[in-house]
């Protein structure tokens, strides 16, 4: 059984970590080796490249840049690189370089952020370039070796054999030559038909730790002397601590110190963290809660519906002239939609461990984006990039949580005022669930108009809401208007809208309320597909059409995008009759590059009541690298939809989050999980991302199926909230 | 102080007793393979066995748990291999991030002791933990394996 040894490597490397330079890996120090200069592992064998190492057993370590949060892409770019590799996939165990050695090696590792479903799609061609330039390197030394030309030697499954000579030998032979030879300049890649590993549904490289416990998440880490944190932050975002009376739990067994940490957050550390929890709990605490104490989700729907209405709006795909082409409609259909704040809660709540010293910062944690954790630490601690590090741990979870540093942030402030002593600070889950980065709000207006022969000429969306990027990634604003609201709508890219109208106008006004928001697995397209799949099917409905039928006609021009909704209709049996009593639903949309489409068979029961038998779901992601890790992103997907569609709102009182845990923000269980059957459609070309894109589609599937059992439109999520409920 | 017999062994631990046994776990015997995930017994994520009934021990107190059999995940193989459960999770596949499954295979393996066949309602009804990655599906699947194994 292969086994991700990262966690081996940080539980070793934590003994070590404070006095040595860094974890597991050579920190890019060429070290003089008898000739050309040869960069080693932690364990003195020889890097090929910087994705390769080979031992002289013939393990294979593959470095991973990109995180692992249960996605499966660390088995999927080990996959990418093997092929290339022509290795002994039974052979193949995985490490992550540390952004501190990404750094100090000029990015060698190219970019670290595991997010928006690029974990393959956006590293493919590098790492399966570094795949073959390490082949090459191998055939190479194997060629000296025996004086003939590397072109009359091939490679397979770690053994390069010289057929005119009978000659072999193993990987783990040549790969201290191979690692002094100057890379090839000229790199070529297989031709997909010749693929054997890519596109094969092998097992996960992970798995092995996670059935018996020995897995090591951040919240895991153990480090000699180390103590606890337990924190609260203020409640009310832009607030702050106003005051605390510390000499209530003087005292109380196990706490060591309370801190504060940037004027909004006071931490209680202790020996354990459930010491430092329950005074923490116990401790008095005062906050200044701001400016923003009074805000509700009552009072932010009202601006939003305001922006539906009125005011500046940018657009994001028009042609024609919509607005006229409404005015002179023989029919219109108008409907309003909303779309909540959602927390990503993932199983494992934040948390970082941090152990900072006078001249130099180590952090440990799960994070979507090492290299901005990096960051974080290298701005908390104030200390220069040679004198910090980050060790990822495999994630309890991120759906885009964890690509932001507020908690790696929190654990080096207050590690920085227990200096030698390394501090894991975790929050609880309620401190999760109030201090999320939220799925932004929004709320849609659509309206379509149709001509005397119901045609639809004119579709005029306007979204009012929230901009995830205003908050995180300010820099990526065009004008200050983000463009990335406009995600499976778009006139081009990678989430382009599926439907030909000949007057279209989709437009944002922004509404940015003071809840941070985040970017939540699936991010834009989740709403915007909600939006348009259902209003899609109220327009077919209006002019008493096929749903399916309806959304053809307007799809002639985007094959791709039909594609895939034909998939699903073909297979769920769309035209035929479904089983009694049950109701079918579908939605499709582009994201992240892949099209996908869902269909829904439901039952409803007293009309609040829905069982969902049955989910259709297809995918074009161009390329499959693993169908089995696919498959169940699509299953997971779902989950993570549905969980979304039936339970998923946030709301605001007095300022802050009103949900604290899973009894208030409840998650999907197996009991409520449909049968999933998926369709692959790789058409090839191209490379889509899997691991949102079918989210979208999930909830307008459900909704559209709603409405074909019980006539009844729903516009508003979470059902929860309208007192609909899993049967 | 408390004694707590974890897996067969005698923890002797500097520990309150009204502490959650999750904590006892976790921070005094330094097993961390039982997860905290949310401290009000709703996730199933620390899930282990009392006595052979499955149990989230963010839900018992230490004092409840002394004189106790606690059987943690870090428990469960013998030594004969793993246990048939965390066999049929390695056959299907079955963990994404892995983190809610440590508590998912305590329940199962509670389960599958009282009910060595269970149907796909029984199994509804006696799993309810939390995975937020939506591993239900291979769940079921390695639930029927272990039940055939």
């Amino acid at each position: 059984m292969n086994q991700h040894v990262t966690p081996r490597l940080n539980r070793r490397s934590f003994v070590i970590g404070t006095a040595a330079l860094g974890g597991g890996l050579a920190v890019g120090l060429d070290i003089p080796f008898g000739g050309p200069q040869v960069v080693r592992a932690a364990d003195g064998s020889p890097e090929v490249n910087a994705w390769v190492v080979i031992r002289p057993d013939d393990t294979v370590v593959i470095r991973i840049a990109r995180s692992e949060m249960g996605q499966g892409s660390l088995t999927g770019l080990a996959q990418l690189v093997a092929e290339e590799l022509a290795c002994d996939w039974s052979k193949v165990t995985t490490e992550y370089p540390t952004p501190g050695q990404n750094v100090a090696r000029k990015r060698v590792w190219g970019d670290f952020s595991t997010g928006g479903s690029r974990g393959i799609r956006s590293s493919q061609d590098y790492v399966r370039k570094g795949g073959a330039a390490a082949r090459m390197m191998l055939i190479q030394a194997a060629a000296d070796e025996w004086k003939v030309p590397a072109a009359e030697c091939t490679a397979a499954n770690s053994v390069i054999t010289h057929k005119a000579s009978g000659k072999t030998t193993t990987y783990g032979k040549v790969a201290e030559a191979a690692a002094k030879l100057s890379p090839p300049a000229d790199v070529k890649l297989k031709d997909p038909k010749d693929w054997t590993l890519i596109g094969k549904g092998v097992k996960r490289l992970d798995t092995a730790d996670k059935v018996t416990g020995a897995m090591v998440y951040g919240a895991d880490i153990k480090l000699p002397n180390m103590l606890n944190a337990a924190i609260k932050d203020c409640p009310v975002t832009g607030g702050k601590l106003k005051s605390f009376d510390e000499a209530k739990i003087a005292g109380m067994k196990g706490v060591k110190k309370v801190v504060t940490v940037d004027g909004t957050a006071v931490a209680v550390v202790a020996d354990t963290w459930w010491h430092a929890k329950t005074a923490l709990d116990a401790l008095p605490i005062v906050w200044d809660e701001g400016p923003n104490a009074k805000v509700s989700s009552e009072s932010i729907g009202k601006w939003l519906a305001e922006g539906l209405e009125s005011g500046p709006a940018f657009v994001g795909n028009e042609n024609g002239d919509a607005k006229a082409a409404l005015a002179g409609a023989v029919k219109k259909v108008e409907a309003v939609y909303n779309y909540p704040y959602q927390n990503h809660a993932t199983m494992e709540p934040m948390n970082a461990t941090a152990l900072y010293t006078a001249d130099r910062c180590e952090v440990w944690c799960g994070t979507q984006n090492g290299e901005a954790a990096f960051a974080a630490v290298l701005e908390a601690s104030g200390l220069p990039a040679d004198k910090c590090e980050v060790h990822k741990l495999i994630l309890g979870g991120g759906f885009g949580r964890r690509g932001q540093t507020d908690y790696v942030r929190q654990a080096v402030k207050i590690a920085k005022e227990m200096p030698g002593t390394p501090i894991k600070l975790l929050w609880s889950r309620e401190e999760d669930m109030t201090h999320g980065r939220y799925h932004p709000i929004t709320q849609c207006k659509l309206t379509g108009g149709f001509d005397a022969d119901n045609n639809l000429t004119a579709l005029h969306m306007r979204i009012s809401g929230q901009s995830i990027l205003f908050s995180l990634r300010p820099d990526a604003l065009v004008n200050g208007k983000d463009p990335a609201t406009f995600q499976g709508l778009a006139p081009s890219g990678e989430a382009t809208i599926g439907y030909s109208v000949p007057n279209l106008l989709i437009e944002h006004a922004m509404r940015n309320p003071h809840i941070n928001p985040g970017f939540w697995r699936g991010v834009n397209v989740n709403q915007n597909a909600i939006y348009l799949e259902c209003f899609m099917d109220e327009l077919a409905n209006a002019i008493g059409q096929d749903p399916l039928e309806f959304r053809r006609k307007l799809m002639s021009k985007n094959p791709k995008h039909l594609a895939v909704l034909n998939a699903v209709a073909e297979k769920i049996g769309w035209g035929t009759p479904a089983p009694e009593g049950v109701y079918r639903g579908l939605a499709q949309l582009h994201g992240y590059g892949s099209y996908v489409a869902g269909a829904a068979e439901i039952s409803v029961i007293d009309g609040t009541k829905i069982k969902v038998h049955r989910i259709v779901a297809s995918t074009d992601p161009g390329y499959v690298v693993n169908p089995a890790q696919v498959e169940r992103q699509i299953a997971g997907s779902f989950v993570y939809g549905l969980s979304a569609l039936f339970y998923g709102g946030c709301t605001v009182k007095d300022g802050r989050i009103e949900q604290t845990n899973f009894d208030s923000y409840n998650s999907m269980r197996i009991a409520e999980m449909p049968k999933v059957e998926s369709i692959m459609i790789p058409s090839g070309g191209f490379w889509g991302g899997v691991g949102e894109p079918t989210i979208g589609v999930a909830a307008p599937a459900v909704l559209n199926a709603f409405f074909a059992a019980t006539g009844k439109r729903i516009r508003s999520v979470p059902l929860r909230d309208q007192n609909i409920t899993f049967a | 102080m408390a004694n707590l017999t974890i897996n067969g062994k005698v923890f002797n631990l500097d520990v309150e007793p009204d502490t959650p046994l999750l904590w006892a776990i976790r921070e005094n015997a330094g097993l961390t393979g039982t997860k905290y995930g949310c401290g009000i017994a709703q996730c199933g994520a620390c899930t282990v066995h009392l006595d052979g009934a499955a149990v989230r021990s963010c839900g018992v107190t230490v004092s409840e748990a002394q004189g106790k059999q606690i059987t943690t995940i870090e428990g469960l193989a013998s030594d004969n291999g793993l246990h048939k459960v965390q066999q049929a999770w390695l056959e299907n596949d079955v963990p994404q991030c892995g983190y809610c499954q440590s508590g998912m295979i305590m329940a199962v393996a509670a389960l599958l002791k009282d009910n060595p066949k269970p149907s796909d309602q029984d199994i509804n009804d006696a799993i309810t933990n939390i995975c937020r990655c939506g591993t239900f599906a291979q769940v079921r699947e390695a639930i029927h394996i272990a039940a055939n194994a």
